[in-house]
């Protein structure tokens, strides 16, 4: 413990420091949230929100039931199914951002490439841009008549002479699965693909920066030992890349889980719902319809489910640290 | 043999960096095509159904959709500098607020042992896990609940009105704010600190004159941060706010592409996405050289 520590343990100077900010949060964070865990066992709903309103009436564990059993009085709701999409779209984007992630870095950090500083700082302009306009524009560009990537279609077809009336895609709303015997809808891959612009730039940042710590000479060790493209590249490569990738997937999985605006603005979670979130779903029933305290049991629902992700992305973290004890 | 294959190895062929070259290209162009059409679309006639091509400026390329979006962009009578003004007001207000009171408190969490330190790191970290709809249902009903009576202002309903919305993004910025400070502290070296200890500078001098100019850099990036979420944020503002003079670009960009939903007016929204992109991207770029230098590795050999 450092000298200025132990000289000030018994004076008021640090909670002088840590009180403004510490009411200020008791106050709009603390207390909402405890407001909440009250609310989420009533049934608060629009009647109980005017002026001098009745109380709203306790129903203990209803909302919560409701809930996980998919009883919810809205259109399109099961929440097992929104769980399993939730976990499902995180994780398939976190892995195909990490792959191409890893793929670019390396490409960027390959003697051969010239104008290497032009390409990073190219590279990460969609991180520039607000989530809300993110979402927007890929909106735009799978719009069935006005969008790019139908007119983009229609342009590499007229190559192979396919007509372009078969690239009027409807991409966001489209409500038969395009492959058959996986039950996802077209939305998923168009908000997939904008998901992947918009993540892989920050991962190949990430993995540049692993990259540029392995030293050079470990190569040319390894290939004086005789060792192939291939194998120096799992033995050395991933062996460097994984103490930097793992945390930063974590944290990827983590954003993509809540990524609000695609399955908001994109998409409107449709068709049917089906690529809805569970952050998106629960915006929907507070503000669309005005379930309070339903939206308050699902705040506390998703709370359940952050907590436990955490609790297992810590284990992982923790499993795999012990690669770098080399 | 071995000579070689060291060669090609710190050499590579002229085929090899060709092939890199147009990999690189093509990244380049997935990376810019979303951005280039965004800026195409918003160059066409404000009456434009579908474009004629995938051309970089279009025919008949027009400035209407920018005037259009200055002057009105939405239905309501709001004009963009009113919508940029009101974003302004909250992204503002929010990033000093939560900088302010985030640097005050991350000082004692990185530096003095007190008693509930722990407890404190807990609780924000509890809170920084929850996104920020989850907040939504108990914050709405408390503001709502409030009526304030202001001397300037009059009196108004906190829950719709921009003060109330400002107090919902704090209540998540904050517990960011904090968190963020405070491990940029953790890496600033202490020897500077205990020097001035031994002394005899009181906390309160030690936390003015040295703590504070060198967690400078983080205080500007977290300031950035929270302005730059404060400046598109749509949760709160959306759900809270009614009056049309109150409303912010997040809250005009969203009407814009839901209300019309089937006939949306891409060149209206790509001029509005353009001009609300720009600002924080600008000061982004032309504050990069100060947010990732300026640290305070120099500071303790000097």
């Amino acid at each position: 413990m450092s000298i200025s520590t132990r000289i000030n343990r018994r004076s008021l100077t640090p909670y002088m420091f840590i009180a403004p900010a510490m009411i200020v949060m008791a106050i709009v964070t603390i207390y909402p949230l405890i407001f909440q865990f009250w609310m989420s066992f009533t049934d608060y709903g629009l009647a109980n929100l005017r002026q001098g309103a009745p109380a709203p009436d306790w129903v203990g564990l209803e909302n919560y039931v409701k809930i996980l059993t998919s009883e919810l009085s809205i259109p399109n709701y099961s929440f097992l199914r929104l769980f399993l999409y939730n976990i499902f779209w995180a994780l398939s984007n976190v892995t195909i951002h990490i792959i191409l992630g890893v793929a670019i870095a390396l490409l960027l950090n390959h003697p051969g490439l010239k104008l290497k500083r032009l390409y990073r700082a190219l590279y990460v302009l969609p991180v520039l841009i607000p989530p809300i306009v993110v979402a927007t524009t890929w909106r735009n560009l799978f719009n069935q008549d006005a969008g790019a990537i139908n007119m983009l279609l229609a342009l590499v077809g007229q190559v192979f002479r396919i007509p372009p009336e078969t690239f009027s895609i409807d991409w966001l709303r489209q409500v038969e699965d395009p492959i058959s015997f996986i039950p996802l809808p077209l939305s998923y891959y168009a908000m997939l693909i904008a998901n992947i612009w918009l993540g892989w730039p920050l991962n190949a940042v990430v993995a540049t920066g692993a990259l540029q710590a392995i030293p050079k000479d470990l190569y040319e060790a390894a290939e004086i030992d005789g060792a192939g493209k291939w194998a120096s590249f799992k033995t050395i490569t991933l062996t460097y890349l994984r103490p930097a990738m793992v945390p930063f997937a974590i944290y990827g999985f983590v954003v993509t889980f809540n990524l609000f605006s695609l399955a908001y603005f994109m998409s409107s979670g449709g068709p049917f719902g089906r690529t809805e979130l569970l952050v998106t779903q629960a915006y929907r029933l507070v503000n669309e319809r005005q379930l309070y305290a339903v939206g308050a049991a699902f705040a506390v629902v998703l709370f359940v489910i952050l907590l436990t992700i955490s609790l297992i992305t810590n284990r992982i973290s923790k499993a795999t640290a012990r690669y770098d004890d080399f | 043999m071995t000579t070689s294959k060291r060669r090609s190895f710190r050499e590579p062929s002229l085929l090899t960096k060709i092939l890199l070259q147009l990999a690189a290209i093509g990244i380049l162009i997935t990376v810019l095509f979303p951005i280039i059409w965004v800026f195409s679309v918003s160059l066409s006639p404000l009456n434009l159904i579908r474009p004629d091509g995938l051309n970089l400026i279009p025919k008949d390329a027009t400035l209407e959709a920018y005037l259009q979006v200055i002057e009105r962009p939405t239905g309501n009578p709001v004009s963009f500098i009113e919508l940029a003004f009101n974003s302004m007001k909250i992204a503002g207000g929010t990033a000093l607020a939560s900088v302010a009171l985030g640097v005050l408190a991350a000082y004692p969490l990185s530096r003095l042992a007190f008693r509930g330190r722990t407890f404190i790191m807990l609780v924000i970290l509890g809170v920084l896990m929850l996104p920020a709809v989850a907040t939504l249902a108990p914050l709405f009903v408390t503001l709502n609940g409030i009526r304030l009576e202001l001397p300037i202002l009059g009196t108004f309903n906190l829950r719709n009105s921009q003060l109330g919305v400002g107090i919902a993004i704090v209540s998540g910025s904050l517990p960011f704010a904090i968190w963020n400070l405070k491990g940029y502290l953790d890496t600033i070296p202490r020897e500077l600190e205990e020097a001035a200890a031994v002394d005899g500078a009181s906390q309160v001098r030690i936390f003015r004159s040295i703590v504070l100019p060198l967690a400078l850099p983080a205080i500007a990036v977290t300031g950035f941060l929270g302005f730059i979420s404060g400046w598109t944020e749509f949760y709160y503002s959306w759900m809270f706010l009614t009056q049309p003079r109150d409303f912010t670009l997040a809250m005009a960009l969203s009407a814009m592409t839901g209300t019309y939903a089937s006939a949306i007016p891409w060149p209206l929204v790509s001029a509005f996405s353009i001009m609300l992109t720009l600002p924080p991207a600008i000061v982004y770029l032309l504050s990069q050289r100060f947010i990732t230098g300026g640290l305070a590795v120099g500071s303790v050999k000097g």
